[in-house]
């Protein structure tokens, strides 16, 4: 015990070294002034010394064969419950769905905005979670193609006058394109490199809407889009934004149907496979660049999409809602939740979009605990919050499944 | 052509060491034919340079096609090759450990199916009915190895012997002219390699197949196959029956010690 | 000609601070085969630390070689510890995971560590102090290479020769390099790899240190964002060159400098960034082992 006490204690003394000029002195340099803020090392000493027990606490655990076998998470016995009572499940979307349609009836426009958004980001989650969490391939430039969707509606809709539901699926497609164009050549690298390359490209796409003036209107972005038409009604301003409401939870209820039956599906299996053992995978009769390619246009499209449904309803874009940032936010959301889990991408968005709008005092530092988090996931749950559910083929169960 | 795969000069460079060196061999239709040699001998590399994980340096390796006509495969990304017959399995198990048996068996069946991203999404009538037929066919192949019970495993919870298994499994279920089993009794007891044994021949009979396989066991070797190839260094030092093999003095040279009449 | 001698003498400053940063990166990836994404971070980390130091003397009213000196050593320390310290919070527990795991930690800590300087410190730009003095002897060519630059170049260039020879002849860089080629080998033969790859990221974060102070001397303004395009395109360089190449990471930085410089001389300035981000993406395309790395076959 004494050991460990020692043990804390030199690491509180070493991060309050640590963090000594950062944390510590504040220096005005137009007034020539310094403040020192001795609590804050204070501040740090204890949290870390508490911390650091913790820390090595949690490694233990992580590190204890025995505990990894036969403890089953909270998470995964959930969704085991789920998939064998059908009834429950249904139950349970029933009121979901419920609480979902209801929700604007009891809500200010102000809380309807926010879920709004906090719907936008979980099908956006989704769609960079086929990427990521099924194909394996870790895209730091999913926001690319995100900003494509926007600025196509926000284009055409501004010169040419195309309706909203008119660009939504050229949106979709032209942002596929972008991803097969991408993709192409290089989806072959491996795991580390396409990450960067793909961070490289989104921030080519994001410096070009910023310079290219003709084009896009450089920073100052373009104002003016028209929002939705719905069934050509004139709605007022809350009546819009309950319609946008609607239309995000029928969007996101066709998201979380089609990413599912992808997962199911010889497509879907192809990709974990790929994300197993890549050479295994090819040797098998997979198609390495092809499948992959799929995993990155689908990822692509989805971004697209909600790209012109974000134009749409804020009515004024411009280059630095499309910043790396961004992607880091739709990747976190990923990788909190649990990689390749459609229930634990929907927690990570609403913990990650939810939490600091509902915590005012938290949000300024929603980035530092989004990064806290993202190396804390990896180090002790790198699975995420919620596990991905291996929906298990009993054979038999092939057959209801599939006949039924 | 009548062979169902026909290898001529093949060589395969590694930046200056030269892993093959010139190599021919042939497989006949429902042939069983092992490749032999001292570790490093190159056989793992060979059977690269034929299932196009690498792309061989010189040579040529012909399959022959649906119609008897030779097809070049040089050059084929892997998963060409397994359209075109050639099924393998690897020396150190490269299963997919976070898929279920039956998972890793349907990767197998994956170029044989059609689904496509309209098939995944809406999930048709046709879609439904070839994962149904795919799947089922998928346990048969189980059942034929006798690894059905382990169906919903996770691959990484199979024992080592089973997993060698089910690597034969999800090779057959890419539905290949020929089979090619790289050290398939590795790390099985002498029991299992006997059952190991008679389970590659019933293959051979029941589905009609060609077998080429690489592997140390002499005993498994002499029993099964009916020509054999010996390599060393990279090159083919001789071919022949198991009975020509045997008493052949290069080979017994090159093994040096190594007691293959084991 | 003056114009693209200026242009060329630009492009081999950018290239020398470029330099200082690849290095980083790619003596990290010989060794773990990690992007250090966070090493952009620690290179501002670097220039903050010693933008608080030199302030705090200069109020103090101390002479400004002796801040100069004072400020860099502070911030080699204080860069070394915080490169030290992320490797054995983020990486070290992640060492047999698979290869996405500590990318993605990477990832989280880089983002962690802006947002803890912008929290501490401030979201603005920060007026960084002079402190390389004008040389007397500079004076008739000032006006295309300025006594700053001079000193970014000298530098660098002492850097490397030290670097190189320490890591050709002292012990620990002979350990460096054989735990570069086999890591499982160097273990059996009794080499202390985690002492290495602390090692390692010890000396890397030193020079992002020395690299973030003499570009926030010359630039004059530093705020909490500079890592993360510094890093970028110092990850080009590596990768340009060859990532785990040392003489790869120099070559590759001083091309990238020349790249940018001429490209934004001659062609256009808007797109400056775009030019290096461009590069990446077509060496990664085109010949992703680098001009100095070799392709290999993958093992199977
Ligand atoms: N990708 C590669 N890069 C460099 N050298 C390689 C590569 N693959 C194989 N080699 C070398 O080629 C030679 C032949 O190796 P190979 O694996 O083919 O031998 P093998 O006959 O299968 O041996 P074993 O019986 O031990 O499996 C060895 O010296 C090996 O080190
Ligand atoms: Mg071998």
């Amino acid at each position: 015990m004494a050991q460990e006490i020692l043990k804390s204690l030199k690491a509180a003394l070493w991060f309050m070294f640590l963090t000594f000029p950062i944390m510590v002195i504040k220096v005005n340099t137009v007034y020539k002034t310094i403040e020192w803020r001795w609590m804050n090392m204070i501040f740090i000493g204890v949290g870390i010394f508490v911390g650091s027990f913790i820390w090595r606490w949690l490694l233990n655990r992580k590190d204890r064969p025995v505990a990894k076998k036969d403890f089953v998470p909270v998470s995964t016995r959930v969704q085991a419950y789920l998939a064998e009572n059908p009834m429950a499940k249904r139950a349970l979307q029933g009121v979901l769905l419920a609480a979902l349609l209801c929700f604007p009836i009891f809500m200010d426009a102000y809380q309807i905005n926010i879920f709004t958004v906090a719907l936008m980001y979980i099908v956006l989650g989704l769609g960079l979670n086929i990427v990521v969490g099924l194909a394996g391939l870790l895209d730091l430039g999913y926001v690319a193609f995100y900003a494509v969707g926007a600025y196509t509606y926000a284009l055409l809709n501004t010169t040419f006058g195309l309706s909203f539901w008119l660009v939504l699926p050229i949106g979709g497609a032209l942002a596929a394109i972008f991803g097969i164009l991408l993709g192409f050549p290089v989806l072959r690298l491996r795991g580390d490199y396409l990450a960067i390359v793909t961070l490289g490209f989104g921030e080519i796409i994001r410096l070009v809407l910023e310079n290219w003036n003709d084009f896009s209107h450089g920073p100052s972005g373009i104002a003016g889009i028209d929002k939705p038409d719905f069934f050509g009604l004139e709605l007022n301003l809350n009546q819009m934004t309950d319609a946008i409401y609607y239309m995000m939870v029928a969007f996101t209820i066709i998201t979380i149907f089609f990413v599912g039956r992808l997962q199911n599906s010889r497509i879907g299996r192809a990709w974990l496979a790929l994300r197993e053992d890549e050479i295994a995978c090819q040797a098998m009769g997979v198609g390495r660049t092809r499948t992959k390619l799929m995993a990155f246009a689908l990822g692509a499209t989805w971004a697209g999409l909600m790209g012109v449904v974000f134009a749409a309803k804020t009515t004024f874009i411009n280059p630095a809602s499309f910043t790396f940032l961004e992607s880091a936010i739709i990747l976190s959301i990923v990788v909190l939740g649990g990689m390749g889990s459609i229930p634990g991408v929907i927690l990570g968005a609403l913990i990650m979009i939810l939490l600091p709008e509902y915590m005012r005092s938290f949000s300024e530092y929603r980035m530092i605990v989004f990064g806290g988090a993202m190396v804390l996931m990896m180090v002790f749950r790198p699975q995420g919050l919620v596990s991905n559910f291996r929906r298990k083929y009993s054979f038999h169960g092939v057959d209801e499944r599939l006949g039924g | 052509m009548e062979n169902i795969l026909e290898v001529k000069g093949l060589t395969m460079d590694f930046g200056g060491l030269r892993a093959v060196d010139s190599v021919d061999l042939y497989v006949k239709p429902k042939e069983i034919v092992a490749l032999i040699g001292p570790n490093g001998a190159g056989k793992t590399t060979f059977f690269n340079c034929v299932t196009g994980i690498y792309t061989p340096t010189k040579g040529d390796i012909l399959v022959s096609s649906n119609n008897g006509s030779a097809v070049r495969i040089n050059g084929f990304k892997p998963n060409r090759v397994t359209e075109r017959g050639l099924g393998r399995t690897f020396q150190n198990i490269r299963l997919f450990p976070n898929m279920t048996v039956l998972e890793n068996v349907m990767i197998g069946k994956h170029c044989r199916l059609s689904a496509k991203i309209f098939g995944a999404l809406f999930r048709d009538k046709k879609t439904r009915a070839e994962e149904l037929k795919a799947a089922q066919e998928c346990y048969t192949i189980l059942e034929k190895l006798g690894l059905e019970k382990a169906c919903d495993e996770l691959a990484s919870n199979l024992p080592y012997g089973d997993q060698r298994k089910l690597e034969i499994a999800r090779a057959l279920a890419t539905e290949p002219k020929m089979l090619l089993l790289d050290e398939p009794a590795a790390g099985m007891n002498p029991q299992e390699t006997v059952e190991l044994t008679h389970l590659i021949r019933r293959i051979r009979d029941t589905e009609q197949i060609a077998i080429l396989l690489i592997e140390h066991d002499m005993k498994l070797v002499m029993n099964l196959s009916e020509r054999i190839y010996v390599m060393d260094h990279g090159q083919k030092i001789a071919d022949g029956t198991p009975m020509e093999i045997r008493n052949n003095p290069e080979v017994i040279k090159a093994y040096l010690g190594e007691d293959i009449d084991a | 000609m003056d114009y693209f001698l200026e242009l060329f003498l630009g492009g081999l400053t950018r290239g020398s601070i470029y330099a200082l940063i690849a290095l980083g990166y790619t003596m990290v990836y010989g060794i773990v085969q990690l992007i250090n994404f966070a090493h952009g971070e620690i290179y501002m980390i670097g220039a903050f630390t010693a933008l608080i130091i030199a302030s705090v003397l200069t109020i103090l009213g101390l002479n400004s070689i002796a801040i100069l000196v004072i400020a860099t050593a502070a911030a080699i320390v204080y860069s070394s510890a915080y490169g030290y310290t992320v490797e054995k919070i983020a990486y070290k527990p992640l060492r047999n995971a698979p290869r996405l795991s500590p990318l993605i930690s990477a990832i989280g800590m880089s983002i962690f560590l802006q947002n803890y300087v912008l929290l501490a410190q401030t979201s603005d730009f920060l007026p960084f102090p002079r402190l390389i003095p004008e040389f007397a002897f500079m004076e008739p060519v000032s006006h295309i290479f300025s006594s700053a630059e001079l000193v970014i170049v000298s530098t660098t260039m002492i850097v490397m020769v030290l670097l190189t020879l320490f890591i050709k002849f002292t012990n620990i860089g002979k350990a460096m390099r054989a735990t570069a080629q086999d890591k499982t080998m160097a273990l059996l033969i009794g080499i202390d790899v985690d002492r290495v790859i602390s090692v390692t990221f010890i000396i890397g974060s030193s020079l992002a240190a020395l690299g973030g102070v003499l570009i926030a001397n010359h630039i004059g303004q530093i705020n909490f964002y500079i890592g993360f395009i510094a890093g970028i395109k110092a990850f080009t360089a590596a990768v340009l060159g060859g990532i785990g190449s040392i003489p790869g990471a120099v070559l590759g930085a001083l091309i990238l400098g020349w790249t940018e410089s001429f490209a934004t001389g001659y062609v256009s300035s808007d797109y400056e960034d775009v030019f290096a981000f461009a590069l990446l993406v077509l060496i990664l395309i085109f010949r992703p082992a680098g001009l100095l790395g070799k392709a290999e076959t993958k093992k199977v």
